[in-house]
Order: structure tokens, then sequence, then C-alpha cells
């Protein structure tokens, strides 16, 4: 007896989907971080916004926090993202 | 079996050549919850999206975080699995629709490491249609339909958003509600107004009610027959909670069997009374933290007021429960506001072309 069953899980259609250019290096650009609004992240942002600045020559760093940690960034806070060289982002707790 | 209409189904088709041989596939790939599922063949998937009249490729809702979105088809595929029969699936797809919502905050609900539930209320006819007993044992597996719809949610978070343990479910602990946390209201049986009545949906017309919900925290009083005392013991569990686990206010809910319920419409007291009172009476002070070892968080604010509820809206009041017993339930939010409830007619159509 064979059985025909339908797969129950999401797939994604990557065929559209392409990588944002690499960076050579950090000197002199622009890098964004993107906070989800935890009390904790504040620390270990501002430490790593030194360490850019400090050990890569990153020229600006721009800190955004979004309004809500479960949520997608707010589009407002995106206008600026052409400016940027490189974005972080991903941090939980 | 009907090849050219298989073709039709967006998602893969597999064949095994046993029933025992579809359950290994399922379990290894990780698209159970431990449990054996119903192999969801394509005669099973088209008999449900015909019982809910939508096409297989309807779109249900866009999760935006993880950018997905959400068909009927991998609603039913994940429905089927669960053990749910055709009718069922129209509650599935509104519980889903109302997740969907904006304001439900579905990744947050689903992947943060507070470990909530989907809780899913059913009221109006469905809940006689489909053989729903909101009575004996409610809260656990107390009829097929609510056990499989709880199930079907779930098994679709798992499936399509990839909320399982580890992966986007990072919870630390979680609770037994994740199998499946879903209740008819006993409409039948009070003089309330139903639930989704409450909350704006028109009488007689099924709806469903979703709610991120931390795990059920049951009271008992069977020395008073005073509704301010009953609710008393309902709102000191919630005090509680908010101490214990967070301080903030959001969406409570509280299920009142029929025992309890009885003392309240003796009095005359309706559900707007019940959420005026537990409003007014449900706070703590900053400085309660003392109590249960957070002293350290409490900081120069002790005086700082916090209520469970920002609004008499904000309390969801649950006719439900079986007939003997002073019991009922308090089930906290997940976190404070970050998730509202929400409330949808069944068959409705959000956001669609008229």
């Amino acid at each position: 007896m064979s059985i025909k069953f339908l797969d129950p899980t999401y797939k994604r259609n990557i065929t559209d989907f392409t990588y944002a250019p690499r960076l050579e290096s950090f000197k002199d650009s622009v890098v964004a971080i993107i906070s989800n609004g935890k009390r904790g992240t504040v620390p270990f942002f501002d430490c790593l916004e030194t360490e850019l600045k400090e050990r890569h020559q990153v020229a600006e760093v721009v800190r955004i926090i979004k309004s809500n940690y479960s949520t997608p960034v707010d589009s407002l806070l995106l206008n600026d993202a052409e400016r940027w060289n490189a974005m972080i982002s991903g941090i939980g707790d | 079996m009907d090849e050219d209409n298989d073709n039709l189904f967006a998602a893969q088709i597999y064949e095994a050549d046993s029933y025992d041989a579809v359950q290994e596939r399922c379990h290894s790939s990780r698209w159970t919850d431990g449990l054996p599922i119903i192999p969801p063949t394509p005669d099973l998937v088209r008999k449900f999206l015909a019982e809910a009249l939508i096409p297989s490729h309807h779109l249900v809702g866009v999760e935006p975080v993880r950018e997905r979105a959400i068909t009927a088809e991998q609603l039913a595929i994940n429905a089927v699995m669960a053990g749910c029969v055709a009718r069922h699936f129209p509650i599935v797809v509104a519980a889903f629709t109302a997740m969907l919502q904006d304001k439900f905050v579905l990744h947050g609900a689903t992947s943060s490491t507070g470990g909530c539930a989907i809780l899913v209320v059913i009221n109006g006819p469905a809940v006689q249609f489909l053989g729903i007993d909101p009575t004996f044992n409610v809260l656990g597996s107390s009829d097929r339909a609510t056990t499989c719809v709880g199930r079907a949610i779930r098994l679709s978070l798992q499936n399509i958003l990839d909320v399982r343990p580890g992966e986007a479910d990072r919870s630390t602990l979680g609770h037994p509600g994740k199998i499946s946390f879903c209740m008819g209201e006993d409409e039948g049986n009070t003089s309330w107004l139903p639930l989704a009545q409450d909350r704006g949906i028109p009488s007689n017309t099924s709806a469903v009610t979703v709610f991120a919900a931390g795990s059920p925290r049951q009271i008992m009083n069977e020395w008073t027959t005073n509704p301010e005392e009953i609710l008393d013991t309902y709102v000191s569990e919630i005090k509680a909670s908010m101490l214990n686990y967070s301080i903030h206010s959001g969406d409570w809910a509280i299920v009142i069997p029929p025992q309890l319920r009885a003392h309240f419409e003796h009095a005359g007291w309706d559900k707007r009374q019940i959420r005026e009172y537990v409003k007014k009476n449900a706070w703590v002070m900053r400085k309660d933290w003392a109590s249960c070892g957070k002293r350290a968080v409490i900081a120069n604010q002790g005086e700082r007021k916090y209520f469970a509820l920002k609004s008499i809206d904000d309390l969801l009041v649950i006719a439900a429960g079986g007939p003997a017993g002073g019991f009922g339930a308090v089930i906290p939010p997940w976190f404070g506001k970050t998730s509202r409830a929400t409330t949808m007619a069944i068959g409705a159509c959000v956001d669609c072309e008229i």
C-alpha cells in the first residue's frame, strides 16, 4: 500500500533573494546597530560601538531602537538606511 | 486519487509504503509534537478546504517578522495531521486569521522565552455544532473538537513558522497548553453575554478569541457566596502572578465555573460588574516585590502602583467548567500588553477585495 501525503512545512522561494554587497573594510563607513529595545542590549551595543570606532575606524555608528522587540523595525526608522554601509541586528536579551 | 488535482497543491507530495512509514517520516522531520499524526493526504486536505469554502492558495495572513505568507493549504495540511475533521477547519482558519492581526504580535508570543501558549476560546453556534463540551475538564482536553483545533494551531506554528522547541520557540519552560489550548464557552448555561459578543461580535455568530496565555492558575473558594469575596480570591491570584511573573498590565482571562457563577448570577452580577471589580482591585505596589525575593529591582520606585488591567475591557471573563466545585482559573497574559487578545468571527475575511 502506498500513501501519498503533503509536506506540512513552509518552503521559502529564495530565487529573488540576493545578499547586499560585502564590505572590504569598516574604515570610514557608517554602521547602523538595531536594538530590539531590551535594556540589557544597551551596554552590549555601547561596547560594540566603541570597538567599531576604535578598532575598525568606523566613521559613524547609528543607533536604532525598535519600538516593540517582537515586531519588525518601524519603516520610518529605516528611511536613512541608504546612507548606511552596514547594519547589525539580531540580538535577543 | 486524482493526479491532476494533486498538482494544484503548492506543497510537495511524498509517498510512503505504509502508515508507520508516514509516522516515522513526520517524527524524524520534526513535523509532529511527538504524538502520532493523521497522514495529510491530498484527498483529506481538499476536503478540509472545501468545508471552509476557500481555495488552497487563499492568503490567511502574513507573519511580518519571518516574512511568511500563510495560506489555507498549509493550515489544512496541519489541521489534518492534528486529527481535526473537516468541520473543525474553519475554526483553525479563523484562529490563525486573528493571530496574524498586528496587535497579536504572533512572532513574539510564540518565540519568547516567556513560554506562553495560544489559548483559543470558541463562542456561538459552533460550540454546539462541533460537539464542544465547555463543562468538565474544560482546560484539559474536554472534547475532540477543542483538543484537535488546539493541536492544529500548534502544529501549524511548528511547521509553517518553525516554532519548534529550540528553533523559533525559545521558551525556557513552556507549559502543557502548548500541546493544545482551546475551549468553548458554556453559553447555554449562563445569563451572561458570551465573550465574543462582549468583544463586539454580533449575537448568534460563531467566533474565536485568541489570547497569548501563560499557564492557568487554579483558585478555590467554597466558603462564601459573596461576589466580592469570590473575586478577591481571583484578584489575589492575579496579584501573585503580577509579583512573581510580570508586573505590567495586559489582558487577563478568568474562568468561572457554574458553582461560583451561580453566586454572581443570584446576586445579579454580570460580566461588566466583574470586570469593574477586578480592574479596581487587582493592583500591586512595586515595593511588594520585597515579599517575593525581588527587592533588588524596587529601586526608588517602591510607591509606584501597577494595575493588572488598563481598562475593564482587558479582562476576558469566560463562563466554563464542570458543574461541581468552587474552583476557578486565572490565565495570565504572556507579557503585559505586548500581545493583545483578538476576536474574530468564524468565516470572516480580513482585507478581502469586495
